[in-house]
């Protein structure tokens, strides 16, 4: 069970909904993620054509939780208001603070991330900061009251896997709140590591949208999570320099 | 009246007197939208009482994919 302030989740799968060759496909693939938590952006509506489709009201919302980012704020005030312009829906009482610092690598902006988290946390959101693989940045939002950090494994949509595991373990080892690796998986081998690592959750979107079969990888995303979450939870032995046999020495010399 | 919504000086007949009324008018009553009027952020329950007038200005937004 994934507790995030007074949410309780069965999925650890937090999936994102940007990017899907079309709603059925989509559809499919959120259905067979399992998925609880479901990630949105705001953005300006074109007044002028009201039956453009939107994906949202496709959407079962009693059975998904909506976590809104705030995606293309660049300063901790922009971050603000997007987070209330989506809590005006009446819909959601969770926020992605996204603030990103660099267009090219679109990293985020650890001041503005902090600013933004302390500002909404005095506005009575739950807030999950979307946050660089830092262990001070990690414990400085932790101690602002965030109710979960979000570190990033490598670039969003890059694809690139986790590429500071030692990083991301000792933002594990040392949270009181959930860790939820967000940004840069690429494959199920990917997400299973950060659960290994003994990360709470998993938040990706590329990886399954724009896989080839965004469907299968949905369900192979799932699959990966759940395993490198037992894995966890079952102890991986030491590795070792040299070989230690399995099959017992006693009794070789048969007959 | 003239309203600036999104960015574009809009005309809209001058008997939308609400923000509701005003969703109403674009069509938009069914759809998930949020509103920002002069800036203030309107809880959604707050549209039918918040008054629109000539020269006001005003955000739609909605909810679209992300990550």
């Amino acid at each position: 069970m994934l507790k995030i302030g007074s949410f309780e989740f069965n999925s650890r799968l937090l999936l994102g909904t940007g990017k899907y060759p079309d709603f059925d496909t989509q559809k499919k693939a959120v259905e067979v993620s399992d998925t609880d938590i479901l990630t949105f952006t705001v953005r300006r509506m074109n007044i002028f054509e009201p039956s453009q489709p939107n994906f949202l009201e496709k959407l079962d919302l009693e059975k998904y939780t909506l976590l809104p980012n705030t995606a293309g704020a660049k300063t901790a005030e922009e971050a603000v208001r997007f987070a209330k312009l989506a809590k005006a829906s009446g819909l959601c009482d969770m926020v992605k603070v996204e603030v990103i610092g660099c267009q090219k690598t679109l990293l985020p902006d650890p001041i503005e991330t902090l600013k933004a988290t302390e500002e909404l946390l005095k506005e009575g959101f739950i807030v999950l900061p979307y946050t660089s693989d830092d262990v001070l940045l990690a414990r400085r939002l932790e101690e602002l009251g965030a109710h979960a950090v979000m570190p990033g494994a490598s670039p969003i949509g890059s694809g690139q896997g986790i590429i500071n595991p030692l990083n991301l373990s000792f933002i594990i080892e040392q949270a009181n709140v959930p860790v939820i690796v967000d940004a840069g998986i690429g494959s199920p081998a990917d997400a299973a590591i950060a659960m290994e690592l003994g990360a709470d959750g998993v938040l990706l979107n590329t990886a399954v949208s724009a896989a080839e079969d965004p469907v299968k990888m949905a369900e192979a995303m799932k699959l990966a999570i759940e395993a490198g979450r037992l894995g966890f939870e079952a102890g991986r032995i030491p590795k070792k320099r040299y070989a230690t046999a399995s099959s017992p020495a006693e009794g070789l010399s048969i007959g | 009246m003239r309203l600036r919504i999104n960015g574009d000086t809009v005309e809209v007949p001058d008997t939308v007197a609400t923000v509701s009324e005003l969703v109403e008018y674009f069509e938009l009553n069914n759809r998930v939208v949020m509103v920002e009027l002069n800036e203030n952020i309107l809880d959604k329950q707050t549209h039918p009482e918040a008054k629109v007038a000539d020269g006001d200005k005003l955000e739609i937004v909605q909810f679209v994919g992300g990550g």
